[in-house]
Formats: C-alpha cells, sequence, structure tokens
C-alpha cells in the first residue's frame, strides 16, 4: 500500500489565511489543490511535506472570466472546467486541444491549472501551452500582488518563480486575433507527452506578426522555441517556412533519453510536432479547422 | 481529525489521520468495499466514485479533502431493490469478467449518462478512457452502457440531480 508519510493538514478558508498559513509553516509546508501531482509524490516520498494547506475551499480561485482584454483563468479551476469553457475553445484552441490529451477525464475532474503550472513538470502539457501564449501569473504573497511573465516563471524541473508563501492565484491571456494549436505524441492514451507542441501565430496581410512555440517532455528552456519563433517572425505562414521553424525547433530543444525514447527520436518528433502544430495553427487563421 | 462525509446520502464522523486516502477510509472505515482499490498511483481508475456529483480517483483524494462532501459509490447506484439501468446494463450484456473494474466502470457510466442521455460508442470510450479492465472487456462494457442508454438509463436520477443543484456555482462572466 502506498501511503504518505504523516503530515499536519489546514483547510483555508480565504487567500489570506492561504498566505497566512504559508507564512506559518514555512518552506515544509505545500498547497494542495487537485493532489493529482502531489500526492502520488507523496505516495513515493519524493515529496514529504510537513503540512498541507488545502486551497479547494477558495471559490474566488475557481473562476473563468473575461476581464477586459484577458482571459483569467484561476488557479483553482480544474482541467476539465477548462476543456469546458466555450470562451476557452473560441479563442485558445490550443488550451482545448493541450486539455483534450491531458491524463483522463476522472483526473482532469480533480486536477487543477493552477497545480499543473506550480508543479513545473517537464512533461506538463500546460506549461508549454500558456508559454506559447504568452501568459502572465498573477501571484498573491504577504507582501500583496504581483505579476510574473510565465517565460519568467519556470526555473528549472519541479522549481518556479514563486516565493515561499506565495500563492498563483490566476492565469491571464490577452484576447486577440490569433491563431493556435497543440499537438502531441504519447505512448497510450493520457500518458505523459513523449513530446508535445503548441504554435500560437499572429498573422495580418499575409505575414506573421508574432509567433509562440510551446514544447512539452524535451528540456526546452522556459518550454518554448525561442530561434523558431525569431526565424517565423516577419515571415510567410507557409509549409516551407513552417518546415523551417520545425527544424530549428528540434535542433534548440534539449532533450534527454528515457523510457519514452531516446534522444534522437524526441528531437524527431519535436520538430514535426511544431511543423504540424503551426500548420494546423495556420489553418484555423484560415477558418478551417485543423 | 475528526471529518464528517456524507456518503450515498447518509452522514459518517470519524477521527481519521489526515494521509488516510479517501479509497481506505471508504472501504476500512465505513466497510463499503464495493469501491475497489487497484494501482494506487491514479492510472487503473477502479476505484473511481464520485465527489459532490463528479467522478474522481479516489485513491488520489484524502479522506479529509471530503470532509464535508458528498460521496457516492457503487453501494449508492441502485435504488432500493431495483438495480440502476446501467447495473442491469452489465447483468445484460456480460459487462464483466472478474468484477475489479465494474464499480468504477459503473459509477463513470451512471455520471456520463446524466449528461449525456444518448451518448456515442466514441463519447463512452472516452468516458472510461481513464479506466482499466484487466480482463480487457472493454467491447461489453461499452456494450452495457449502450444497453443502459437504450433502456432508461439516460434519464437523470434523482441524485444526481440533487448533487448537481447543491454543487459549487462555476461561473463565466463576460466583464
Amino acid at each position: 500500500m502506498q501511503v504518505p508519510a504523516a503530515f499536519q493538514y489546514e483547510t483555508a478558508t480565504s487567500l489570506e489565511q492561504a498566505i497566512e498559513l504559508l507564512t506559518r509553516y514555512g518552506p515544509e509546508a505545500r498547497v494542495v489543490a487537485g493532489g493529482h501531482s502531489l500526492l502520488p509524490m507523496m505516495k513515493l516520498r519524493l515529496a514529504q511535506p510537513e503540512a498541507l494547506i488545502d486551497i479547494n475551499g477558495l471559490g474566488e480561485l475557481a473562476l473563468i472570466r473575461v476581464d477586459g482584454h484577458d482571459l483569467a483563468v484561476g488557479a483553482m479551476v480544474r482541467h476539465a472546467e477548462l476543456l469546458a469553457s466555450p470562451v476557452v475553445g473560441e479563442h485558445f484552441p490550443i488550451l482545448r486541444d493541450a486539455e483534450r490529451v491531458i491524463a483522463d477525464p476522472l483526473v482532469r475532474n480533480r486536477g487543477t491549472v493552477g497545480g499543473s503550472l506550480c508543479q513545473a513538470d517537464p512533461s506538463e502539457d500546460l506549461s508549454a501551452a500558456f508559454s506559447a501564449l504568452r501568459a502572465t501569473l498573477v501571484a498573491q504573497g504577504p507582501g500583496g500582488r504581483r505579476t510574473i511573465g510565465i517565460r519568467e516563471f519556470f526555473r528549472g524541473p519541479y522549481e518556479t518563480a514563486l516565493n515561499e508563501a506565495e500563492l498563483l492565484v490566476e492565469v491571464r491571456v490577452p484576447i486577440r486575433s490569433h491563431a493556435s494549436a497543440y499537438r502531441k505524441v504519447e505512448r497510450r492514451v493520457g500518458d505523459w507527452a513523449v513530446v508535445a507542441a503548441g504554435a500560437v501565430l499572429e498573422i495580418a496581410g499575409g505575414v506573421i506578426t508574432e509567433a509562440g512555440i510551446g514544447l512539452t517532455a524535451v528540456g526546452a528552456p522556459q518550454f518554448v522555441a525561442e530561434q523558431a519563433e525569431d526565424f517565423l517572425r516577419g515571415g510567410r505562414p507557409d509549409d516551407e517556412g513552417f518546415a523551417e521553424a520545425g527544424r530549428i525547433a528540434s535542433r534548440e530543444c534539449r532533450p534527454t533519453a528515457d523510457q519514452r525514447g531516446p534522444v534522437d527520436y524526441k528531437r524527431h518528433l519535436a520538430g514535426v510536432l511544431t511543423t504540424r502544430a503551426l500548420r494546423a495553427a495556420a489553418a484555423r487563421a484560415q477558418g478551417q479547422e485543423a | 481529525m475528526r471529518i464528517t462525509v456524507t456518503v450515498n446520502g447518509e452522514q459518517h464522523t470519524r477521527d481519521v489521520e489526515p494521509r488516510l486516502l479517501l479509497v481506505h477510509f471508504l472501504r476500512d472505515e465505513l466497510g463499503l468495499t464495493g469501491t475497489h482499490w487497484g494501482c494506487d498511483t491514479s492510472n487503473c481508475g477502479v476505484c473511481a466514485v464520485w465527489l459532490d456529483g463528479t467522478p474522481v480517483k479516489s485513491c488520489t483524494v484524502l479522506a479529509v479533502m471530503a470532509d464535508g462532501h458528498e460521496v457516492r459509490t457503487v453501494e449508492g447506484l441502485a435504488h432500493g431493490a431495483e438495480l440502476d439501468p446501467v447495473q442491469q446494463g452489465f447483468v445484460a450484456c456480460h459487462g464483466l469478467q472478474c468484477g475489479f473494474c465494474t464499480p468504477g466502470m459503473m459509477m463513470t457510466a451512471r455520471w456520463l449518462l446524466d449528461h449525456n442521455a444518448d451518448p456515442s460508442e466514441e463519447d463512452i470510450r472516452e468516458a472510461i478512457s481513464g479506466q482499466m479492465c484487466r480482463c480487457t472487456g472493454y467491447e461489453n462494457i461499452v456494450r452495457s452502457i449502450r444497453w443502459a442508454a437504450e433502456h432508461g438509463g439516460g434519464a437523470r436520477t434523482a441524485d444526481a440531480a440533487a448533487d448537481t443543484e447543491s454543487a459549487p456555482g462555476r461561473e463565466e462572466v463576460r466583464a
């Protein structure tokens, strides 16, 4: 039987109280949301927090809102809610694509958007998707609120820019005229990605004015392929350019060999999936579902 | 820590360690062994139960997280002596072989039919995609759920309607 080591359990009834509890318990405390990454790690004793602070009661963090020109996704929004949201589906197909292939429906019923990002697992899909979208994260700590660009958020595997006693509150993404897609290869349904790629394209007058490429599970710094993004910006959204962007992404990522495949295979997939995601995004920009 | 969990409409109060998992609370504390305990890693889904009206894997939920909440297990599926159409479907279509995955499969099936009265085969396969049948008897499981849909199982059960009404609101606001 896999059982976590003993810990203190606290239920937060407000954001302020959650931060107070985090302050009181210090670095040995962990926030638990859906618990679908943390509890398995605790069962394996890879994580052994002295205290768990449960934020499932914080309804204020469980909303999907359109706030001004931004989509604001609360940290406690469940994967299933993000997947089912009409506003997310309309403006951010990359998130819908990613959510469809994150674990399985039961896990998606419990796991949260904020938990996924704060876990900073190199194989987690939303990290790359939101990085491609250049999301802004809103964090709250004892000193108040601050915003962190997602490309400054990930400090390495399982490490983020959140300070002690700081809590992720919401993820904000500007709603603008762009097209996006996410493509993943997995060994079996519901598994972690062997490799996945997300693409975001803004196109004006037949020219790419901004590009975002997120890469999952290939050790891409900040989950993105910046050189491929630089290459695309200012170019035409055509197959030749997308193929070259794929080749660049394939070169700039840093996969490691594991049970999901050797380095060469992952590099190959990173290139192919980047190209496919770009093509799918471009097709959507022209009103075709791909 | 003292917790009170409503399971199949009945309140249970127990003193538990915070590290006790919901699946073990149901089986060992309450004696509700209909919920099975399988892989322990949230892969196999035999431990699926409803938490506040939504199916979850109870090996990856702490019992203390269910404090003050509502749980529905396979023991709460039948209506008195009358089996739920989903249970009848598993009987009619040989939806079980060893029976290990059956309670979890049926809880997810009940939820699916409450939200989609006429699911396609693809809808059914997607709904149960987080659950494994170690006998690989998926064909008959899908047939069983279709059978339930075709035999009045698609109607929302009174329990499900009540759960949805009492579930905390999730809004989508255009500001």
